[in-house]
């Protein structure tokens, strides 16, 4: 075993541990934590397939900015723990297993079609190459998505403003 | 090492949103299984990108980040105004629409 795999190896376990706990979790705030450590995970193993740049992105953007975004909300909502219903017994029975194959099935064919790839060398400045390729190649699409950043700030705003505030009652709420 | 390990472990990534997705009702955790999803093909573009041996797939994944943070800004504001209007996150009782 090579080094790299077992890095591999811890770091794909962290992720999927991680996601199935968001599945697994009841109440969001747990749901928000495990997500942060799958993507903390997900930078790990993209330094691992040598681009340091998403990597940080990664790191600043999703764990940093993204979910801060999501605990803030569940936080300023007060979301509480998902309220348990009976999962029909069709769910139980038929979707829980075939849920379970539909992992398996994808896994195993994506990772058989794709046996023969091996990696292929970079070269030495990724990030220097990746930058030119943006401003040059693509920077009709890069100044594209400041325009979309614009549309969602104002979106947000918009969405959010609505409506006078009302006085609560009773003290905090919790909403599941 | 080879690429299908990336790969693989992306289809798992993807395929436990989808479970998330279809299985949870709090709607800020499906929120949180689309963003699943958006990593996991991620890591299925520059392990593609890895194997071409190009630098495109980075540049996909970037767009892909910068695109997602938009879609949680507006996504969370919607969240914002259901929860006000109908004091609930569960998706089943978010219904307005349904026959």
């Amino acid at each position: 075993m090579t080094p790299q795999l077992v890095i591999f190896l811890v770091l794909a376990a962290i992720a999927i541990a991680g996601a199935v706990n968001v599945i697994l979790q009841r109440h969001p705030i747990h749901s928000a934590i495990s997500l942060i450590s799958v993507m903390i995970a997900l930078a790990g193993l993209f330094l691992l397939l040598e681009s340091e740049f998403i990597a940080v992105v990664q790191i600043i953007v999703y764990a940093g900015a993204i979910m801060v975004l999501f605990v803030f909300v569940i936080m300023l909502l007060n979301a509480g723990a998902e309220e348990r219903t009976n999962m029909s017994r069709m769910a139980r029975y038929a979707g829980v297993p075939l849920a379970i194959f539909l992992l398996i099935e994808l896994a195993y064919q994506i990772g058989a079609a794709a046996l023969s790839m091996t990696p292929q060398p970079l070269a030495e400045d990724v990030t220097r190459r990746l930058s030119m390729l943006l401003f040059q190649d693509f920077v009709f699409p890069f100044e594209l998505t400041s325009i979309l950043i614009l549309i969602a700030i104002l979106g947000a705003l918009v969405l959010a403003q609505r409506g006078e505030s009302v006085p609560a009652k009773g003290g905090p709420k919790t909403i599941t | 090492m080879p690429i299908s390990y990336y790969l693989a472990l992306s289809a798992v990534l993807f395929g436990l949103g989808v479970i998330g997705f279809v299985f949870k009702r709090n709607i800020i955790t499906i929120f949180m299984s689309i963003e699943l999803m958006l990593n996991a093909v991620n890591l299925a573009f520059i392990a593609f990108g890895l194997a071409l041996g190009q630098l495109q797939g980075q540049v996909f994944v970037f767009f892909v980040i910068v695109v997602a943070a938009a879609e949680a800004a507006v996504g969370l504001a919607i969240v914002i105004v259901i929860a006000r209007n109908r004091q609930s996150l569960n998706v089943e009782r978010i219904n307005l629409l349904k026959l």
